[in-house]
């Protein structure tokens, strides 16, 4: 058994960040996005990272899904020291346990909605009358049940997100990342995302964590950590809890 | 099943993209194709008129090919007929045989001694009814036959036959032989005979006498000139022989100096008295696929009885045509790969726009854990997709083109030839080369998408979901 398979119940953190420091360099420039951060994410709760534009919550974000490695630090996600696996380890990881909610949606824009839900089944080898069932479940839930054979052309920007929401929980991971998914929608819209993600993430008891610029978005989490230049610079725990 | 589509879904999504870069392969395709075609068809059409002309195999006496020209008796086939028996009624050779027939070949010189004049020339002895055969051997279908030109000199009447135009033109016979176009020769252009030494022969004499043993027949109407050879023993000898037409033979050389008789008459010339032996004995097959074993198994037969022959096929005969398929071979070859580097670019920077494009796609399918293998066979499988749905236009529009020309009667002379015959691309037989271009195409455009695949498949997550 791998860690990624060992009891969720077993530890009460799905991430823990132990002093990661990540820094871009575009020619002479050197930019620290990270700048040392150490925290740790709780499971099954809907976890906010909130700061201004440039605080380095994308970074942040991309660091615990594995899409992205520190300069420096340790990142254990789901139990597994992530620094210690190799590029189609980390692939199968993300696979298995991670999905992600994209600001601009990131449909594949040739597949419908439905294929779109379906695609990450397909990854991890689901049968199909098992997959046709949680895509269609999934679909309902989020409100799309109708649309299943609309491509991404032919849905707005909330059903498009909507979507991009039913395609990360299809397959049951036990982290979804979501970056500032509502930046590209209206405030009812995003409102609507908003209720959508933490009814979703109680619904499937999986661990939520999405960043925002907006402040007005805290009282939604659970719990909040706040980031500026690169750094952890208030944690709030329990908010909603 | 979901990269298929995915592939093809993408295909359609870049629909002028993808159709141009599907034609310039459909292009490619039809090119390669009908040139292909083309050059089949002018290939097996020379072969066609080689094989009718002499057959693909011709049995000589060992030696014959290097001394054979300087002693053609102690060179030639005694008792031929019973080696023809031997050849016909193998069971092996008995199914792949088409026609076996014995020529003779012979040089001398033709006199037309009403105008006194003469002219060396070079016979061929053949048998008229096997020429017929020969000229309807059609293994191709090209729909054309050279049996026409075989009938001019008919079994019934072994002293008639036919000449070059060139030595008809020499010999003062355009008029007789209704040639157009055809000047006599110039009265202060003759040679003046009386400075010659008296020859020991009496051409004159010699020409009477045969006409005086030749057997009395109808009263003939074509204009007749006298034939004077060396017999194989080294003595001269002479004998009538009626021109019922003169052909062009293609080549000037040729054209002055061909004449075509039956066999009978050549053997009267060439062997006198003596045992009439043949030259060499052609054997046509009934496809030429055959001639390698067919040739085995003569060689084979030979050996074990004993007999001191060899065998030669039509292209040991016939060099140019070896020459003739290489030249064409080369020019395939050559237009091939410049269709094959067009369309190697052409899907080079197809998928490379693709890649650049669906950046942000790679990025938020790696990030949902494709493989960079998944990635990399996902651009290769839509490159090879492209690749077959070019080919496959290609090869059928290339069909319907040919088929279609086919249909049009356009005709040529081809070099050699006198008269014009269908100009076709060939359409039977060539499977092979309709599947060689389908699958070369096929392979090019994905080999020329692993570049970009490979490209796509090392792009690092993060920068390819930050690309807009």
């Amino acid at each position: 058994m791998s860690d990624s398979d060992k009891p969720r119940q077993r530890d009460t953190a799905v991430v823990r960040l132990e002093n990661v420091v990540k820094t871009y360099r575009g020619g002479e420039i050197a930019v620290s996005a990270v700048n040392g951060i150490s925290l740790t994410i709780r499971r099954q709760r809907f976890t906010m990272i909130v700061g201004p534009s440039g605080s380095g919550k994308t970074t942040l974000l991309n660091l615990i899904g594995c899409i992205d490695v520190p300069d420096t630090g340790r990142i254990e996600v789901c139990g597994d020291d992530t620094g210690t696996l190799s590029d189609t380890e980390i692939t199968d990881f993300r696979a298995r346990n991670v999905a992600f909610v994209f600001q601009n949606f990131n449909l594949f824009p040739v597949l419908t909605a439905y294929e779109n839900v379906e695609y990450p089944l397909l990854l991890i080898g689901m049968p199909e009358a098992e997959r046709r069932a949680r895509v269609n479940s999934l679909l309902e839930a989020v409100g799309l049940g109708a649309q299943a054979r609309h491509r991404p052309n032919q849905l707005s920007g909330g059903q498009k997100q909507r979507v991009a929401i039913a395609r990360a929980l299809v397959k049951h991971p036990e982290l979804v990342l979501a970056d500032e998914p509502t930046a590209n929608l209206d405030s009812r819209t995003g409102e609507q995302i908003i209720d959508l993600m933490h009814r979703m993430q109680h619904d499937e008891k999986v661990s939520f964590v999405f960043s925002s610029h907006d402040p007005q978005l805290m009282s939604r989490a659970e719990d909040t950590f706040v980031i500026r230049d690169g750094r952890l610079v208030e944690q709030l725990e329990g908010a909603r809890s | 099943m979901m990269r298929f589509k995915i592939a093809f879904r993408n295909i359609l999504r870049n629909g002028r993209r993808s159709l141009m870069t599907g034609s310039a392969i459909a292009v490619g395709a039809m090119a390669i194709i009908l040139f292909g075609e083309f050059v089949g068809f002018i290939v097996v059409g020379v072969q066609t008129g080689t094989v009718r002309n002499s057959g693909h195999l011709t049995v000589f006496h060992s030696g014959y090919m290097d001394f054979g020209s300087g002693n053609p008796s102690a060179y030639s086939i005694g008792d031929y007929q019973k080696v023809i028996r031997l050849i016909e009624n193998d069971p092996e050779l008995k199914a792949k045989i088409n026609v076996v027939t014995p020529t003779a070949s012979l040089f001398g010189i033709a006199g037309n001694f009403t105008i006194d004049t003469s002219k060396t020339f070079f016979a061929k002895g053949l048998v008229p009814m096997d020429r017929q055969r020969m000229g309807v051997w059609d293994e191709y279908r090209l729909g054309h036959d050279d049996s026409r030109s075989a009938l001019a000199f008919s079994d019934k009447n072994p002293n008639h036959g036919v000449i070059g135009i060139g030595l008809a033109r020499v010999l003062g016979l355009c008029k007789p032989l209704h040639i157009a176009h055809c000047p006599s020769p110039p009265e202060a252009k003759q040679a003046k005979p009386v400075e010659a030494p008296p020859l020991d022969l009496n051409l004159a004499e010699l020409s009477a006498r045969d006409r005086d043993g030749a057997p009395a027949g109808p009263e003939e109407t074509a204009p007749r000139i006298d034939l004077l050879a060396a017999t194989a023993e080294g003595a001269p000898n002479v004998v009538s022989f009626f021109v019922d037409e003169a052909q062009s033979q293609g080549f000037k050389d040729l054209d002055d100096n061909y004449v075509g008789m039956n066999l009978v008459l050549a053997q009267q010339l060439l062997y006198g008295r003596g045992e009439h032996k043949a030259v060499g004995i052609e054997i046509q097959l009934q496809r030429s696929e055959d001639l390698t074993a067919a040739r085995a198994r003569l060689e084979t037969l030979f050996r074990d009885q004993g007999l001191d022959l060899e065998v030669r096929d039509f292209t040991e005969l016939q060099p140019q045509y070896l020459q003739l398929v290489g030249f064409l071979g080369a020019i395939f070859s050559f237009i091939a790969i410049i269709m094959g580097v067009i369309v190697l670019f052409t899907i080079v920077n197809t998928m490379t726009m693709a890649v650049m494009e669906r950046t942000n796609e790679i990025g938020t399918a790696r990030a949902m854990g494709v493989r960079r293998g998944g990635i990399r066979d996902q651009f290769l499988l839509e490159g090879w997709m492209l690749g077959t749905i070019g080919a496959t236009f290609g090869v059928i529009l290339a069909s319907l083109i040919a088929v279609s020309f086919n249909h049009l009667g356009v005709t040529y002379t081809p070099p050699g030839n006198v008269h014009p015959v269908p100009l076709q691309l060939l359409t039977h037989g060539v499977r092979g080369l309709l599947v060689s271009v389908w699958g070369g195409l096929m392979l090019t455009a994905t080999i020329a998408s692993v570049i970009p695949a490979n490209r796509a498949a090392r792009l690092r997550v993060v920068e390819a979901l930050r690309h807009v």
